[in-house]
């Protein structure tokens, strides 16, 4: 991990706001996640966790407030430099998000095919190595997504988000609707292909197994805001409320979960 | 008195709501028209969207045109014959089919098929977040998924339109010649003589904007699908409806343009 203090974040989000109608999920969010490491985001359904990747993403846009990559603020980039900017993302998304009108293979290569303009042999040469890397055998390659497992599809999420090698990879809720074994598989996949690349890992997620298997540094959004940032060897010490009854899964405690009840 | 301000209260929303999805829909519009005429194009993708749209629609504009015709051909021998004008069945075939029926119903049929399915491919997209995906790969939706399938309806509707104009003309000449007993040379002649450059330019004008209109509509209700899968199923009921009743509107706005400027 590196040293946080003299570096450059590689990704800085500051007093960033997103609301939805009258609900701010952001509320003046405060995040830095270093060069080459793990940061995991932890926290309750709906606190934003999701809505935080989006923002950094693009796929939504903060009302306020700052979003640096590499020390530029990308709001402020012109559609091209962004473009360029998010060349360097990688991101694995809940349900794998694979486009099923593709083979398995064409899903991995999709970004070296459609932006690199590479050979189809030479990109499903790169997709089926990609793909060993998340071990998976050749055979699955032209296969098509709706006839995979949900432990394989988020392995062929996991190979088309390292397919091009990113500086950044984004995982959200990686080992959701997976049982305990296959999510202790794609843990140690998310740390092996984090660590070979050398990349910067964002994950979000509410699994405690995962958050303490993936992470270098792991922070508790609550409430739309960063309440909670340390190591994993630090969160079993801390005092903190929250985050004791969330690391507990208690019920009783200063987190109220909502509850609507027809009257 | 205490007046009752629930009702202005609901047609204010009612009325907001509608400003603010044409607005939607005029920003998705611009978008749409920008990505289809600047680069890169995903040649494969318009290919393969203008045999959906084209190829797969033909039978089924081929048998509403062909029937269309043979309707309209038995229908103006009817109230013809009373004025012993039969020779103007294979004009009147010629007028409807060009300028109105085949147009309309090739619209209509392409919007239920087509439009349906457009928006619930790309609703369903949009719901398991593969658009998303998309935009983290670095490929712009709208050039990847949304401009090959306009460009490819904007193309395929007139050719579909232009054989069913003479599939319909078919199915008129079928009624005059074997069920009417007319001459086929002569009806053969008053249809092709009296054929106007004007009722192939509307017939194929007006392809052209419906086939923008049902797979703008088709794209744009699947894109802004939510909700699951019944977001999709409402999108795909949008799409199929919207672009029904943009088509009638629209049809009236072109023959209007078109023939009584």
């Amino acid at each position: 991990m590196t040293n946080t203090k003299s570096v450059t974040p590689k990704i800085r989000m500051t007093d960033v706001c997103k609301a939805f109608g009258k609900k701010k999920v952001l509320n003046h969010l405060n995040l830095d996640v270093y060069p080459g490491e793990s940061l995991v985001v932890i926290g309750g359904s709906g606190t934003g966790k999701s809505v935080t990747i989006k923002c950094i993403l693009g796929l939504l846009e903060p009302e306020a407030g700052q979003i640096e990559i590499d020390g530029k603020n990308v709001l402020e980039l012109s559609g091209k430099e962004r473009s360029e900017t998010m060349a360097q993302f990688g991101m694995l998304f809940q349900n794998a998000a694979l486009f099923d009108s593709l083979s398995v293979w064409e899903n991995v290569a999709f970004s070296l095919l459609q932006n690199q303009h590479m050979s189809r042999s030479e990109a499903r040469k790169i997709a089926i190595k990609k793909l060993a890397q998340v071990g998976l055998k050749s055979d699955v390659a032209d296969v098509y997504p709706a006839d995979l497992s949900g432990g394989m599809r988020k392995r062929v999420g996991l190979a088309r988000a390292i397919a091009t090698n990113p500086a950044v990879i984004f995982f959200d809720e990686p080992t959701t609707g997976l049982d305990p074994i296959m999510s202790d598989v794609i843990n140690d996949l998310i740390k092996d292909t984090v660590k070979n690349l050398g990349a910067t890992a964002l994950t979000i997620t509410h699994d405690m197994n995962s958050a303490r298997k993936i992470a270098d540094r792991i922070a508790m959004l609550y409430e739309g805001k960063i309440i909670w940032v340390g190591t994993v060897d630090e969160l079993d010490k801390t005092y903190n409320p929250y985050v004791r009854q969330f690391v507990a899964g208690s019920a009783k405690g200063p987190i109220q979960m909502e509850v609507k009840v027809e009257k | 008195m205490q007046l009752d301000l629930s009702f202005i209260d609901k047609l204010g929303r009612v009325v907001l709501n509608f400003f603010r999805a044409t607005g939607r829909l005029g920003i998705f519009c611009g978008q749409t028209v920008y990505h289809c005429v600047t680069p890169p194009f995903y040649l494969k993708a318009v290919l393969a969207q203008m045999i959906e749209i084209g190829f797969y629609s033909l039978p089924v504009v081929a048998l509403t045109t062909l029937f269309s015709g043979m309707v309209i051909a038995l229908q103006t021998y009817e109230a013809v014959s009373q004025f012993s004008a039969e020779g103007a069945v294979a004009m009147v075939v010629r007028v409807a089919v060009i300028r109105e029926l085949a147009p309309v119903m090739a619209g209509l049929m392409v919007a239920g098929r087509i439009g349906a399915a457009m928006a619930a491919e790309i609703g369903t997209m949009r719901v398991t977040e593969q658009i998303d995906a998309l935009s983290t790969l670095s490929t712009n939706p709208f050039k990847y998924l949304i401009a090959p399938r306009v460009l490819a309806g904007i193309v395929m509707l007139p050719i579909l339109v232009l054989i069913g104009d003479v599939i319909g003309i078919c199915g008129g000449y079928m009624i005059g010649v074997y069920k009417l007993d007319f001459n086929a040379t002569t009806y053969l002649t008053n249809t092709w003589d009296y054929l106007k450059p004007m009722d192939i330019i509307s017939s194929m004008t007006k392809a052209g904007v419906f086939g923008f209109i049902i797979t703008l509509l088709g794209c744009y209700n699947g894109f802004q699908s939510q909700g699951g899968a019944q977001g999709v199923g409402r999108a795909t009921t949008n799409a199929v409806v919207s672009s029904s009743i943009l088509i009638l509107i629209f049809n009236y706005i072109l023959t209007e343009m078109l023939f009584n400027a």
